[in-house]
C-alpha cells in the first residue's frame, strides 16, 4: 500500500465534504456538526463538536449500549462480585469474558469473572413479569457460591415490562444479611452509548459500596486509580510502578479490582483519573463526600507515565517520594528510550488514525508521538463534549432527554468521614505553582491544526477516511478491524489490544513500540496483488530456454 | 489454581439461574443467515447494543467484516414503537450503502413493544423509501424464545417466503444447509457438483465470509444466494433441509405453500449422515453417483478402520447446537467412541430423545440435556471424567481446569483459525474431524506416556 500513497495533499475541508457527500441532507447536516476541523480553518465552523447525541438509525455505528458500559466495562473486571444479567440470554452471553480484563484472584482466590450468570428470561417471564425468577436466581447463586456481593443488571425488555429489580435486590440483601445485593437499571436503550452505562454503574457503586470498609489502610502515599480496566494487564504494570515508587493504590476502578477495594476507596488521599469519560464524576463525588482531591493522569506513553508520577509526587510534596519517583524514572527510561530509538527509523513520519472509547483515542497519541508518528484524525465512540474540548465546557452542556434519563446523585460531605486532605492554602499554593486539580484539557488541544476530529465515526466514514488519507495504521475496535484491513491498511484494536499488551507504563510502552513497528513494517501489505495482476496485459509468451 | 474454581462437584437442581450458557439469542442467528444473501445488509430493529454485540461476536468467529445496521432505539421509540426509526433507517441504508436487500430482524425490545415489520415495510415502500428492484425482508426473532439457532431458522424461513412459484418446475434442487461454516457451504456445493445436481443453496455465506485480502474492500462481496434465485425456489423439484432445528421450517413452508416436496435430513457430518445426504440428493434429482464420490467415501472408511483402536471406548463431552450435535454424536458412536455428556442450550425434548436413540444399546449411558448449560456439564465431568471435549471456545476453561483435550467445533470459536476455510461436512470433512481428534488424543498420549513406553511408530 505504501506504493499507492496519495501524492495530492487533500484539504481538510475537501475531506469533510467527501465524507458528507453521500448522506441524505438531514443526515449530512447532523454529521457536519460531528466532524470538526480542529482549530477551525473555515470561518463558518465554530470549534465546537456535537457529541453524545443519538446515532442515526440505519447508520452503521461503532457504538455499543448502556448495558455494555455498565456490566461489561465497569462491573465486569471486579472479580469477587457475582454479576447476574436479568434478561434473555444474549446480553449475558456476549459480555462473558470478551473484554480481556485480566485479574489476579490473590490469596483468597475468589473470582467469578470466568462465569456467566443469567436469568435467561423466557416468554412467560416477559408476559407475567420476571421478578420471581430473578429472586429465585439470586437465591440459587447465593446458595451455590456464597459471594460477598451480587449485582443485577437489567436488559432492554426488563425495563419495558417494569420488573422492579431494585426492590427484589433489596429484599434479598436483607434476607441474606452477609451478602450485598444491588441492581443497575442499565437497559440498552437508556442512553446514547456505553457512556450512560458507565454513569449508572458508577453511581450505584458509589451509593452501595464505597465507604463500607471503615478499617484504616496502611500506606504513606495512598491513591485511587479511577478509569483503568486492566485490559491486557495495563493495571498490573501501573501497579508495579506504583509499588516501586512506594505509592499505595487503595483501589482501581475497576481493573483487577475487588469488593474490598471499592469499599475502602475513601481511605485514599488522592484520586488519579485515567479515563476521563468513564468516571470523572466519581472523582468529583469522592471529593465532595470525603475531601479527596483529584487529578487527571495518563499512564499510556512513557513520557506521560513519568509526568503522571511526578504529578502524584508533587501533590504529596514529600522529598522522599519525589526523589524515589525520579529514581524509578531514571531506572526505567533507558530501556524505553533504547527501544524507541530502535523502532524510530521505521515509524518516524508515519501516520495514524484513532477512533476508540472515551479517552483512549487521546491517550495513545502520546505513544505514537514518542515514535515520531503523527495522528491525522481521531475521535471517540462515546465521548461527550468535555472529552474533546476540555472540562471547562461542562457548564455549557445542556441536558437532553437522554441525559435526563440517567440518575444524577447528589452528594454531600460525610458527617463522619469528610476530611479535606489539604487546607485551602495548601491547594492554592500548589495551583499558584501551576498544579492542575480537576482539570482535563481534552483531545482537541493536543491535536494538530487542520486535523479532523470526528465523533461517533461510522463504517462508511472510516473506510472513506482510510481510502482518502491512507494512514499507516488505523486504531479502533473488533467490528472495524477487518474492513480496514481489507483495504490493505494494518488495524490495531485499542479496546482489546488484539490479544497484546500491556501497553501502559514503561514496560507497556516498550511492548507498544514493538507492536507498531511490527505492524507498519509487516510485509503482508505488499502482497495484495499477484505478479500477473500488476501487469495484466499479456505482451509476450515465455520462452523456455 | 483452577479457573472455574467455584464449580462444586455436588449437583443441585437450578430452576432460575443459567450459568455458562450453551446458547445465545435469536438475532445473531438471523444476522448470520442474512449474510448468506447476495448484496444483503442485515438490520437489527432495536437498540444499537444488540447489533454491536452480534457484529462483534460474528466478527470474532469469522475474522471477516460483518456489516449490519441498527434502528438505534431511543427511550421514546422503546415506548411508542420503532416505526419511525425503521423507516428512516431504510431510507438511510439505501442512500448510503446501496444494498440489494435489507434483511431486518427484531430484537427482544422491538418484539416486546410489538412492532410489526410487514406494516413498516409497507409504509416505507409507499413513501418511496425502497428503490425499485430492491428488497426488504424481515424475521421476528424474540430472544426470549428458543436460541440463536431459532433466529437462524426464522430468517431462513423468511428467505424461503420470497419464493414466487411460476407454475413451471425447474430442474433445480433446493438445499438448506443450516448453520454451518462458509467452508461447509462451499463443500456442500462441491459435493452436489460432483454428484451432478444443480442446487440452490440458501443461505450461502461462501464467498461472503471467507473473502480474500486484495487491498479493496467490498461491503457486499460476490458470494451469497441472490433474490432472483430465492424467488425461483418455489419452482424446484424438491428441497433438502439439513437439520430439523435450522432448516426444516423453511423447507416445510415451501412444501405447503409452493408444493415443493421436502426431505428433512441430518446435517452431513460424519459417514452415515453424509451417506444419507448424497443418497437423497441423487434420488431427488434422479442421477447416479459418480465413482469419485465413492472414492472419497472409501478414504474416510479407510481412516476409521486404520485408527479404530485410538477412538474405541473414548469418553466424550460435547455441547453446541442441536442439529450439529445429532450428527456428531452419531459419528462418534459409529467410531465406537462414547458421547457420554451431551448438552445444548437450545430447548427441545425431541433432541434429548434423538440423542438417547443414537446411544441406545451402546456400552455406555448418555446424559443429555436440552436447555442445559456448561456449568452442569462441567459438574458431570467432575463427577466422572471424559477423554475429550468437543464444543466451542468457552470449553477452554474446563479443558484447562480438568486437563482434557478440546476439539474446537461449533459456534463461536474465538481463539483458533481454520474453521472458516476447512469444512467438516461430507467425507472430506469427516477426514478432517478424525485427523483433529486423533492429533488431540495422540498428542495427549505422547505427553503422558512414561519414557519406557513412549512410542515412535503408530
Ligand atoms: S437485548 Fe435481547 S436481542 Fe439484544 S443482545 Fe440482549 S438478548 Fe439479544
Ligand atoms: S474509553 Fe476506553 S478506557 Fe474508557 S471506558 Fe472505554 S474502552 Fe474504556
Amino acid at each position: 500500500m505504501a506504493k499507492t500513497k496519495k501524492v495530492v495533499q487533500l484539504m481538510p475541508t475537501d475531506i469533510k465534504e467527501e465524507l458528507l457527500k453521500k448522506y441524505p441532507p438531514k443526515v449530512a447536516r447532523k454529521r457536519a456538526k460531528q466532524i470538526m476541523i480542529n482549530e477551525a480553518t473555515e470561518a463558518e465552523a465554530p470549534p465546537e463538536i456535537l457529541a453524545n447525541v443519538r446515532t442515526i438509525p440505519g447508520i452503521i455505528t461503532m457504538r455499543g449500549c448502556t448495558y455494555a458500559g455498565c456490566k461489561g466495562v465497569i462491573m465486569g473486571p471486579t472479580r469477587d462480585i457475582l454479576n447476574i444479567t436479568h434478561g434473555p440470554i444474549g446480553c449475558g452471553f456476549y459480555s462473558w469474558l470478551t473484554r480481556r480484563n485480566q485479574t489476579d484472584p490473590g490469596p483468597d482466590g475468589e473470582n467469578y469473572m470466568p462465569y456467566c450468570f443469567s436469568t435467561d428470561m423466557q416468554d412467560q417471564d416477559i408476559i407475567f413479569g420476571g421478578e420471581k425468577k430473578l429472586a429465585a436466581a439470586i437465591q440459587e447463586a447465593y446458595d451455590i457460591f456464597h459471594p460477598k456481593g451480587i449485582c443485577v443488571f437489567a436488559t432492554c425488555p426488563v425495563g419495558l415490562i417494569g420488573d422492579d429489580i431494585h426492590a427484589v435486590s433489596k429484599k434479598m440483601k436483607e434476607k441474606f444479611g452477609d451478602c450485598n445485593v444491588f441492581a443497575f437499571s442499565c437497559e440498552g436503550y437508556k442512553g446514547v452509548s456505553q457512556s450512560a452505562g458507565h454513569h449508572i454503574a458508577n453511581n450505584q457503586v458509589f451509593s452501595h459500596l464505597v465507604g463500607e470498609n471503615e478499617e484504616a489502610k496502611e500506606g504513606k502515599y495512598k491513591i485511587n486509580l479511577l478509569g483503568e480496566y486492566n485490559i491486557g494487564g495495563d493495571g498490573f504494570e501501573i501497579d508495579r510502578i506504583f509499588k516501586k515508587c512506594g505509592i499505595t493504590n487503595i483501589s482501581t476502578f475497576s481493573g483487577n479490582s475487588s469488593y474490598d477495594q471499592f469499599a475502602s476507596a475513601q481511605h485514599a488521599d488522592l484520586d488519579c483519573v485515567m479515563c476521563h469519560r468513564s468516571i470523572n464524576y466519581v472523582a468529583d463525588m469522592l471529593e465532595t463526600k470525603y475531601g479527596i482531591p483529584w487529578i487527571k493522569v495518563n499512564f499510556i506513553g512513557a513520557e506521560s507515565t513519568a509526568k503522571s508520577l511526578r504529578k502524584i509526587a508533587e501533590y504529596f510534596g514529600d522529598k522522599e517520594l519525589i526523589d524515589r519517583v525520579e529514581e524509578v524514572i531514571a531506572e526505567e527510561m533507558p530501556e524505553v528510550k533504547a527501544m524507541a530509538e530502535q523502532v524510530r527509523p521505521h515509524t518516524e513520519g508515519k501516520t495514524a488514525m484513532l477512533f476508540v472509547g472515551g479517552s483512549r483515542a487521546h491517550h495513545y497519541q502520546d505513544l505514537f508521538a514518542e515514535m515520531g508518528m503523527k495522528t491525522l484524525s481521531a475521535g471517540y465512540e462515546f465521548a461527550h463534549r468535555d472529552d474533546y474540548e476540555g472540562r471547562h465546557v461542562i457548564p455549557e452542556l445542556k441536558p437532553d432527554a437522554d441525559s435526563r434519563n440517567i440518575e444524577e446523585i447528589t452528594v454531600e460531605a460525610d458527617e463522619k468521614l469528610y476530611n479535606p486532605r489539604k487546607t485551602p492554602e495548601e491547594l492554592k499554593a500548589l495551583e499558584d505553582a501551576g498544579y492542575e486539580f480537576k482539570h482535563y484539557a481534552g483531545l482537541n488541544e493536543q491535536m494538530d491544526k487542520g486535523t479532523l476530529v470526528i465523533d461517533d465515526l461510522n463504517q462508511y466514514e472510516a473506510d472513506k477516511l482510510v481510502e482518502l488519507l491512507k494512514p499507516d495504521i488505523f486504531c479502533a475496535g473488533i467490528k472495524e478491524k477487518f474492513s480496514i484491513q481489507k483495504l490493505g491498511v494494518p488495524m490495531k484494536q485499542l479496546h482489546s489490544y488484539d490479544s497484546g499488551g500491556p501497553y501502559a507504563g514503561f514496560k507497556g510502552a516498550i511492548n507498544f513500540y514493538k507492536e507498531i513497528d511490527r505492524l507498519v513494517t509487516s510485509k503482508v501489505w505488499s502482497y495484495m496483488k499477484a505478479p500477473w495482476q500488476e501487469s495484466p496485459e499479456l505482451t509476450a509468451t515465455f520462452v523456455w530456454e | 489454581m483452577a479457573l472455574l474454581k467455584h464449580t462444586p462437584v455436588e449437583i443441585k437442581e437450578r430452576k432460575a439461574l443459567t450459568i455458562n450458557p450453551a446458547k445465545t439469542c435469536q438475532p445473531i442467528g438471523a444476522m448470520y443467515a442474512a449474510l448468506g444473501i447476495h448484496g444483503c445488509l442485515p438490520h437489527s430493529h432495536g437498540s444499537q447494543g444488540c447489533c454491536a454485540y452480534h457484529r462483534s461476536t460474528l466478527t470474532r468467529h469469522y475474522k471477516e467484516p460483518i456489516s449490519a445496521a441498527t434502528s438505534s432505539f431511543t427511550e421514546g421509540a422503546s415506548v411508542f414503537g420503532g416505526h419511525a426509526n425503521l423507516v428512516q433507517a431504510i431510507d438511510n441504508i439505501f442512500t448510503v450503502y446501496d444494498p440489494e436487500v435489507i434483511a431486518v430482524h427484531t430484537t427482544c425490545l422491538s418484539e416486546t413493544i410489538g412492532d410489526d415489520l410487514k406494516q413498516i415495510f409497507d409504509k416505507a415502500t409507499k413513501s418511496g423509501k425502497v428503490p425499485e428492484g430492491k428488497t426488504c425482508l424481515g424475521a421476528a426473532t424474540p430472544s426470549y424464545v428458543g436460541s440463536h439457532v431459532t433466529g437462524f431458522s426464522n430468517m431462513v424461513k423468511s428467505m424461503a417466503q420470497l419464493a414466487e412459484p411460476s407454475g413451471h418446475k425447474s430442474h433445480k434442487v433446493n438445499v438448506i444447509p443450516g448453520w454451518v461454516e462458509p467452508a461447509d457451504m462451499a463443500e456442500i456445493k462441491r459435493i452436489a457438483e460432483m454428484v451432478g445436481v444443480d442446487i440452490t443453496l440458501f443461505p450461502d455465506t461462501d464467498g461472503v465470509l471467507n473473502a480474500p485480502l486484495t487491498g479493496e474492500y467490498k461491503m457486499f462481496p460476490d458470494g451469497g444466494v441472490t433474490v432472483a434465485q430465492l424467488k425461483k425456489t418455489g419452482d424446484a423439484i424438491g428441497t433438502l433441509a439439513l437439520g430439523e432445528w435450522c432448516s426444516a421450517d423453511a423447507a416445510r413452508w415451501l412444501d405447503a405453500k409452493c408444493k415443493v416436496p421436502c426431505t428433512v435430513l441430518d446435517m452431513p457430518f460424519g459417514l452415515a449422515a453424509t451417506d444419507r445426504f448424497i443418497d437423497v440428493l441423487r434420488t431427488v434429482a434422479g442421477v447416479s453417483v459418480p465413482e469419485s464420490v465413492a472414492f472419497e467415501r472409501g478414504q474416510l472408511v479407510d481412516m476409521i478402520s486404520d485408527m479404530h483402536q485410538y477412538f474405541y471406548g473414548k469418553r466424550v463431552a460435547i455441547w453446541g447446537d442441536p442439529d450439529q450435535l445429532i450428527s456428531m454424536c452419531e459419528f462418534l458412536v459409529s467410531l465406537d467412541m462414547q458421547p457420554v455428556y451431551v448438552v445444548t442450550g437450545t430447548p427441545g425434548k425431541k433432541f434429548e430423545a434423538r440423542i438417547k436413540e443414537i446411544c441406545a444399546d451402546k456400552p455406555f449411558e448418555v446424559k443429555v440435556k436440552a436447555k442445559g448449560d456448561m456449568f452442569l456439564m462441567h459438574q458431570w465431568i467432575k463427577n466422572e471424567p471424559v477423554d475429550l471435549l468437543i464444543g466451542n471456545t468457552y470449553g477452554k476453561y474446563i479443558a484447562r481446569d480438568e486437563d482434557i483435550p478440546l476439539l474446537r467445533w461449533g459456534f463461536p470459536i474465538l481463539d483458533r483459525q481454520g474453521h472458516q476455510y476447512f469444512p467438516t461436512v461430507g467425507y472430506k470433512g469427516g477426514l478432517r474431524l478424525l485427523e483433529k481428534i486423533l492429533t488431540l488424543l495422540l498428542d495427549r498420549k505422547d505427553r503422558d506416556d512414561p519414557e519406557t513406553t513412549f512410542e515412535l511408530v503408530l
